[in-house]
Parts: structure tokens; sequence; C-alpha cells
């Protein structure tokens, strides 16, 4: 068993070091090199440790069963999306996995608009016709995925593409996991989008799962990254769970992007703690492997190491922030709680533009 | 790009209106509604230099230049998948299958994507998805689809195929104008059919989405049908007449959101109904009309809908074959005369 651990976890870059002895010789924290100033080292924090809370009031709402449909927790790999996203410009456009909520939050999306989604209430992003992030924002810059992974590929190309086309400077961030680079759509996206050198940062979150299958049943490469090659395009690896480094790989990207470079692959070695969806018990893991993870690395702990070690914040501020977090989750749960559910005939509205669907079955055709 | 291209390729400018076939009546639609709206764009395989496989989109690079119209790699779902987001900042893609046929390499961006993108968030996509569809000429199973009914069960796309040189350029400029996603079927054998050549208007037109239209009056029986089996129920109804039967025809034009008013009143003017279409007759287009008939005017009906399509089979290659599995004007004739027996 300990064996098959090991092996697991050979692929990231913690696991790496987990190879070498059980624990790492020395707590893992976050890459000191950085552009970050102390009040956006701050507001990162914020978001990272939004997102961790967001998610588990989103698995109490779920115990309760006031969330009807799934609940997909990002645990242990929220450093990837909020590190990336938080490079983006307002004028820029992200399109996160259902793993990446943080991306959303960073992107400006309140937690009430998350939490009334997920309750499949009236006054949700969707107006209850869509579950959990699937939704979008044009003026913030955020376009909710599909289940169909990779599609949100070739569409962000096309934003990206549209943006060019009417002189904007803007560039695009999507998501893809190491499953969701398996499909069709991925490769026709990036492929596209590197043809025609259009600024867009696909970041592939190496998570070591999709749903329960690993990744070596997904792929024959070694890293994800190695994929950019035959996109003649630049990819790169970062460790996923440092923050920071996710930060300062995701700003890199976009500047080349932007300066006319085009499309780059990001990979991000990192870990899902949880399974696929609340309902997985994670029979396919080999045992030990979680704790692990959440013992050696998990990115919150490794953040808050580095904030102190820096004297960015104390232990006292990082907690002020949590309570802070903990009165605005309560205060959007409630609102969203209050919210009513939608009006049933409202399932036949906006198909198309302005147009009502008529009911399915007629009892006027009996009665005549 | 060859010599030889180059003198089939037709690079300048189309004539506003004048006499044109249905393919040239496309292409004015599209360069004018390009030229009033520097939002629209075409996107798709070979569409730039070469003009697309059938020539729709001759001569709009050298005009609008390599930013408006854009050679994609070999690759239907980042060709949808790109209109989409091209559409959701603003702009309006028209994106070219270059057979329709290819439309299911897309499949999964059209429905899932683009179909349901308003619905579930408002976000309205206005693009256009379109090519040549249709058998008949020879092209075998994989050049000569006829795509309606794989869509006809998803909610959010709308679908047109024109028969005549107007209303193809009247309806290709409708459907750029239309805030939703619309599929454009061009039955190629129409592309450059002598008989449909006719004289558009100068002025700017549109031809409604959702409106059939009625191509023959007559009080014995309709012919439901669209595309080429338009032509097919004309000659038919032409034939019939001789043997003292008023034939109605009517075009759908459109095929989803389906014009059931006029399906409706003309199955109350003739009582008897035929459905007549090209795709594969088991779960065809015909079925939902004929669905529709029985529910909403059974008491006016003095014969049961027939519906007359093609064999269930895929589209054969070899002439004898091809026109074995498609239905023919005899074809028509003969379902025709039994109906008015009835």
């Amino acid at each position: 068993m300990k064996k098959q651990r090991k092996q697991s976890q050979g692929n990231g870059k913690g696991a790496t070091v987990a190879a070498a002895a059980d624990a790492p010789a020395e707590k893992l924290s976050c890459t000191s090199e950085t552009t970050l100033t102390p009040e956006q080292m701050l507001e990162l924090y914020r978001y990272l440790k939004l997102t961790r809370m967001v998610e588990e009031r989103l698995v109490n709402l779920y115990r309760q069963t006031k969330v009807v449909g799934g609940v997909f927790r990002s645990l242990g790999q929220e450093a990837t999306a909020v590190g990336t996203a938080y490079a983006l410009g307002p004028q820029d456009f992200v399109s996160p996995l259902i793993r990446d909520l943080g991306a959303v939050l960073v992107k400006g999306i309140r937690p009430r608009e998350i939490f009334a989604q997920y309750m499949a209430k009236a006054w949700g992003p969707s107006g209850g016709r869509d579950l959990n992030i699937h939704f979008g924002n044009m003026e913030k810059g955020f376009i909710g995925p599909i289940s169909h992974l990779g599609d949100m590929i070739p569409v962000m190309t096309g934003v990206v593409l549209g943006a060019r086309m009417q002189q904007k400077d803007t560039a695009a961030l999507v998501y893809i996991g190491d499953g969701g680079m398996s499909t069709g759509a991925f490769h026709e996206g990036l492929n596209f989008a590197a043809v025609q050198k259009l600024p867009l940062i696909v970041v592939g979150e190496y998570n070591h799962y999709a749903y329960s299958t690993p990744t070596r049943l997904q792929t024959a490469v070694e890293n994800l990254a190695d994929k950019a090659a035959g996109y003649g395009i630049p990819g790169h690896i970062v460790d996923g769970n440092d923050i920071v480094a996710c930060y300062e790989v995701a700003r890199r990207a976009l500047e080349y992007a932007r300066g006319g470079g085009g499309a780059v692959l990001i990979e991000a070695k990192t870990y899902r703690r949880k399974g696929h969806a609340e309902h997985d018990d994670q029979r396919y893991v080999p045992e030990g492997e979680i704790d692990w993870w959440e013992k050696n690395n998990d990115p919150i702990d490794r953040y808050e190491r580095f904030l102190l070690k820096r004297g960015v914040a104390t232990q006292e501020k990082l907690e002020a922030v949590a309570a802070d977090i903990q009165r605005e989750i309560d205060e959007d749960v409630a609102w969203a709680e209050s919210s009513p559910m939608p009006e049933p005939e409202q399932a036949a509205h906006n198909v198309f533009d302005n147009s009502i669907v008529p009911p399915a079955f007629r009892p006027k055709v009996l009665e005549s | 790009m060859s010599t030889a291209t180059k003198k089939e390729n037709k690079q300048t400018r189309p004539a506003r209106g004048g006499q044109a076939t249905l393919v040239e009546a496309i292409r004015q639609g599209i360069w004018e509604e390009m030229e009033s709206d520097p939002k629209v764009f075409v996107i798709g395989e070979d569409v730039g230099a070469y003009g697309g496989a059938f020539k729709v989109t001759d001569g709009l690079i050298d005009e609008f230049g390599e930013g408006r119209v854009i050679d994609t790699p070999i690759s239907e779902a980042a060709i949808v998948g790109a209109a989409c987001g091209a559409a959701l900042m603003g702009m309006k893609p028209v994106a070219e299958f270059q057979f329709i046929d290819f439309i299911s390499a897309g499949f999964d961006m059209l429905t899932n994507y683009a179909a349901k993108c308003r619905y579930r968030w408002g976000a309205g996509l206005q693009a256009v998805f379109r090519g040549p569809c249709g058998g008949g000429v020879h092209s075998g199973p994989f050049h000569s689809l006829n795509a309606e009914a794989f869509f006809m069960n998803t909610a959010g796309l709308k679908m047109v195929e024109p028969s005549t040189a107007y209303d193809a350029k009247g309806l290709i400029k409708a459907a750029i104008r239309d805030p939703d996603p619309v599929l454009f079927f061009e039955h190629k054998k129409l592309y450059r059919l002598p008989r449909l050549r006719e004289e558009l208007p100068e002025d700017d037109y549109i031809v409604p989405i959702g409106k059939a239209r009625t191509r023959r009056e007559g009080r014995d029986l309709s012919i439901i049908t669209f595309g080429a089996m338009t032509l097919t129920a004309l000659d038919a109804a032409e034939e019939l007449e001789k043997e003292g039967l008023d034939v109605e025809v009517i075009d759908l034009r459109t095929l989803a959101p389906l014009d059931k008013q006029a399906i409706l009143d003309s199955v109350r003017k003739t009582s008897r109904v035929m459905v007549l279409h090209e795709a594969s007759r088991t779960g065809g287009i015909g079925g939902e009309i004929a669905a529709t008939i029985a529910e909403e005017a059974f008491e006016w009906l003095d014969a049961p809908v027939v519906r007359v399509a093609s064999i269930d089979t895929p589209v054969p290659y070899s002439p004898p074959l091809e026109e074995y599995y498609m239905p023919q004007t005899k074809d028509v004739l003969d379902a025709a005369r039994r109906l008015a027996a009835y």
C-alpha cells in the first residue's frame, strides 16, 4: 500500500519531496520571488480563504438538503485557480471548470450568487435554470463552463478572437483538467488559438484524478505541459499549491500572450483531496495519500506560513480576515435562503429571444 | 491559388440584386451584411483565398481581408466554439461547414453550447452556421446529408432552408440579423440550377424566419415540403393538374420553429396531406409535422397523413442506388394519386 501511494504521488512536485521521505524536511511555503505588494498578498489570501470557506458552507447546505444538485470541491487545489486568475486585468476573461470557484470569486462574483445558484433559487444568476458556476457575467469577464469538458477552450478562443477584431486588449484564461485534456474540443480549440496567435492562457490542472481515473490512464505524457510542443506554444510547469508561483507564472504568460506571442499552456501540479463530488467515497485512492497532502502540502497552510514568515500578516490578522469572511458568508447565505424558488412557468421562457414555449401537452387537444 | 481557380473565381463585388442563382443570392446576402455591419464576419475551412468549396464566400477575403474572413484548421468544434465565443463578445459570425455532413463534428458545441446559452444565463448568441446539404449529386454517404432531424429535438437552434434565390438572400440576411443561433441549410443541387435563376430586388430585404410560403395554391391536397423537394413537389403538381388534381405546395422555408399556422391552414383547406422530405423517413421532420396535424387538425382530415421521404439507409453513391434511395417525382405522383383516391 505504501509503495502504491508513492507511485501515485510521483508526478507532483510536492510528491517528489514525499518520495524522499514521508514528510518534507522543511515545511513547504511559497516562492519568495514575487512582484506582489503586501496589500495584494493580503487580498490574495482573502480570496484563497474565501474559496475554501464558501465550499465548506456549500457542503453544510448540501447536508441540510438545501443544495439540490451536487457539490464539487476544490479542497487542496484552491491556490491554482485563485493565484492564476489574480493575474488577470479587469478587461480580461476567465472560464473556470467546476473546481475553479476561486477564479470566479477573484473575478468579482459574490458568494451570494454562488449560494443562490447552488440552491436553485430564483435570485441566482441563471434563475434556477442551471447549476453551480454554470453561468456568466460578461461585464465582469466571467464565462461559466458547461459540463462537456474541453468545450470552453474553443469558446474562449472565440472570445479573444472577437476581442481582437474589435481591437480590444483582452486576454483570456481558461482551465482544463488532466482528464479534460483528453477531449477533442481541447485539441481543436488550443490548436486554433495557437495558429491564430491569440492571447489565450490554458491552465491544465494536474490534480491526479478525473472522477476516479488516475492521470496515467488519461495520457501517456509525463507532464501535461509536454503537450504544448504539439501546438508550437510554450508550456510551463508550476507548483499548483504555491499560490505565489501560480500568480507569477500566469502574470508572465499573460505578458507574453498580450505582447503578440500567442497562446500558452501552464500545467499546475496539485492534488484533489475530495472526491469528484460530495457523494464520491474515493475508494479508488490509495490509503494515506489524501492525509499526506493534507498534512504536508495544503495550499492555505503554505501561504499562511509565507505571509507570517515574511511579516505581511500576523496570526491575529489572518484570523481577522477569516472572521470577516465568515460574516460575509453568513449574510450571503441568509440572502440566498430568502430568495424564492423560481416560478414553474419560467421554465418555458427565453429559449429564443423573448420566446415562450407552449406547454408540451395540451389537454385541449382531447377536449375538443 | 492556381490560375485555373482564379478564372473560376468571382472576386469582384456581386451586383446588388439583378439576375442571380441561389449560390449568388447567398453570396450577395453575406456580402451586403458584411458591408453594412462591421461585426459580421465569416469563419470556416477554405472560405478565404479559395472562396469556399462551393464558392459561396468567393471574393470576400479580397474585399474584407483576413481579419474578417478566417480560414480555420479542419476543426468543426473549434469553428462552432470560436463562433460562439466571438458572438458572446458582440461579433456576428457566419460559420461555414464545408459540407453539412461535417456538422456532426460540431454537434456537441452546437447542441450543448450554442443552443443552451441564452436559456441558461441569458447570453443570446447571434451566429449563423451554414453549409451545403442534400443528395442527388452522387456524393455518397458523407457529402449528401440532410441534417435537420438531428437538431429538431434540441431547443435553442433555428433552422432554415431556402428553395428559391429570392428566399435564399432574404433568409441569409434575416439569419445574420437574428439574435439567436441559426442553422442555414443550402441544398447543393440548387446552388447553380438555371431554373432557379431569378431577378432579385436591388433594395435591401429580408425573408422573415418562421414563415412558410405557399408556392402553389390548390384545393385537393397539400404537399408540405422544403428545399430541393419543393421543386419535385411543383413538378408533380403540374403533372397532377393534367389529371384534374389541384395540388397545394407549401415550402416551409423555416424548419425550426415550424410555421404551424401555415401547415394547419393548408390542412383545413385541402383535408389531404403529404409531407415530403429528402432525409430518411424514420425519425424525420415529417413525423413531427404529421403528429402536429393529427393533434390539432384531426377532424379536418379526409385521409391519413402520408410521408414521402428517403429510405432508411445511408445515402448511396451509385446513381441507380441513389435514385432508388430518395423520393422521385414518380413517387410523389403515386402517393398523391392514392391520397386523392382514399
